[in-house]
């Protein structure tokens, strides 16, 4: 399976499973297509001698026959077996979702917590639910090294304490155990002082800052609970924290919505008060929802990739280039096939913790009873469930098999699927074509920023690797 | 190639041998929370 698509001027061809990007010209464009279609040579050559030399099809439809044999175009999709081998695997846990506070400072309109109050139940996590929380990953993560927590909420830094206690639990098991921990924080700012931006810089992989580009579309989706925008509290503190980490292992992350379809600003507004790290998601939220996307806006939303994509490569060819999360591909380096196959783990080796030690399968099914797997005293109490939630893969979602972006999104995010269908095996549809097109436009950067020589790439950063 | 470039990429088929140590990070814990957005992670077994 091939996509050709056309996007800024580039003509690009993915050979899906083999992960191979090409990059060609309009003849081997159209050579390509007869040949998706299945015609054979003397056909393609017949149809397009018209309009292009004829020596020049022939030496189009040889590279295209060598790369073949290498098995770099139309090549097979192969891994249906190894997956489902890997998936008979024994359950490990590698990394847990704390929700250390249901209980938040602000009240954002779109909070799939519902603006902290978490449907009535507010609450802290203590400190002992949390230790056990970690010997729990500790003990069921088999032979895997690396651990990681992420302190989520609500706002997990109006838990501040019970947050530097767990992470001092845990650097303290890590030597006897062997066993590396990586904690992560997500915070709304609100709270951030020199403090903890101290604490998590030494401490947290990763920082996930929570901001929504344009002042006027923030304050009007992240106000406090009287009404005030959030705005000119947290961007202070949100551009020292990320120079203090130099520009590196942070995220500013946004939520876009109906409301701000044209959110190119918005990210293009961060990335002008020099932040490096940028990540900038569609809202997901039912249809009943006056913010929520529609399949009306899908048009909307793919042009503001394009105006993004375009600005970026003329901004990394600068030297003022960033980093955009859902356009950040790695080709040569990046995930091998079973995680591209099996996604994001959820309800197995990914697991959310309630303040009060639920177990549940991720932290968007936090506080539905039907999803409790267990909890951290008795651990997991539903391997029916777990079972469930291991079966989906992309194999199991028939609209995968035919979807070019298959292994970049894993068949997309069970959460999203239940929202939205009922059932955790199935796709949503606004979030795939979203997919598909980010792909397309993470591809065709990748293309503009390959050098004519073809032997460096320019990184997004405006670097040179 | 004259009429080709082809971007240095990973072949997904060689991974079937090489790959499923399980260390790379979870996608979630990174930035999306709302979505599934593997593609970019880095392999930990490539980067040793």
């Amino acid at each position: 399976m091939i996509h050709l698509y056309k996007n800024n001027g580039y003509n690009i061809c993915l050979d899906v499973n083999s992960g191979s990007v090409h990059v060609i010209d309009d003849l081997t464009y159209d050579v390509l297509q007869g040949m998706d279609q299945g015609k054979s040579d003397d056909q393609i050559q017949e149809e397009l001698s018209g309009r292009y030399d004829t020596a020049d099809i022939s030496e189009a439809i040889s590279e295209c026959d060598m790369l073949k044999r290498q098995g770099m175009l139309f090549s097979e999709d192969s891994y249906r077996g190894a997956i489902e081998h890997f998936s008979e695997r024994p359950t490990v846990v590698k990394a847990l979702c704390l929700q250390i506070a249901h209980d938040c400072n602000l009240a954002c309109r779109y909070c799939f917590a519902d603006e902290g109050e978490y449907h009535g139940k507010r609450g802290l996590m203590s400190y002992e639910v949390g230790r056990k929380a970690l010997d729990f990953l500790i003990r069921n993560s088999g032979n895997r090294h690396n651990l990681e927590v992420d302190f989520f909420g609500g706002e997990p830094t109006m838990n501040w304490q019970v947050v530097k206690d767990l992470v001092a639990y845990g650097r303290s098991r890590e030597k006897e155990c062997n066993k590396k921990f990586r904690f992560t924080l997500t915070t709304n700012g609100v709270l951030v002082n020199d403090e903890i931006m101290d604490f998590c810089d030494r401490e947290m992989g990763n920082v996930v800052m929570s901001v929504d580009g344009r002042k006027s579309v923030h304050d009007y989706m992240r106000p406090f609970r009287g009404g005030k925008g959030s705005y000119d509290l947290v961007i202070p503190k949100f551009r020292e924290w990320a120079e203090r980490r130099h520009q590196d292992k942070y995220y500013v992350r946004g939520t876009f919505t109906h409301y701000n379809l044209d959110f190119a600003a918005d990210v293009l507004s961060l990335a002008d008060l020099g932040f490096k790290q940028i990540s900038m998601e569609p809202v997901v939220a039912p249809p009943t929802e006056d913010y929520a996307i529609r399949e009306e806006d899908i048009p909307k939303i793919c042009e503001q990739y394009d105006i993004l994509a375009k600005e970026m490569i003329r901004r990394a060819k600068e030297g003022r280039g960033f980093n955009f999360f859902h356009f950040m591909i790695d080709l040569s380096g990046g995930p091998c096939v079973y995680k591209r196959l099996s996604g994001c783990g959820s309800g197995g080796e990914y697991l959310a913790v309630s303040p009060w030690g639920e177990l549940y399968p991720c932290h968007q099914f936090d506080g539905n009873p039907e999803f409790i797997l267990g909890n951290v005293d008795a651990g997991i109490t539903r391997p029916d469930l777990v079972q469930e939630f291991k079966k989906v893969n992309v194999y199991s979602k028939p609209e995968c098999t035919s979807c070019f972006s298959r292994f970049y999104c894993s068949g997309g995010c069970a959460a999203n699927s239940y929202n939205f269908t009922g059932g955790i095996n199935d796709v949503y549809r606004i979030g795939c074509e979203l997919q598909r097109k980010r792909v397309e436009c993470a591809l065709m950067i990748k293309a503009a920023l390959a050098d004519d020589e073809g032997n460096t790439e320019m990184k997004i950063d405006g670097t040179n690797g | 190639m004259k009429h080709i470039k082809t971007l240095n990429t990973r072949n997904l088929q060689n991974s079937v041998k090489d790959g499923g140590c399980g260390e790379c990070q979870t996608s979630c814990q990174s930035a999306c929370k709302t979505s599934c957005t593997v593609g970019n992670q880095t392999c930990e077994h490539a980067a040793k």
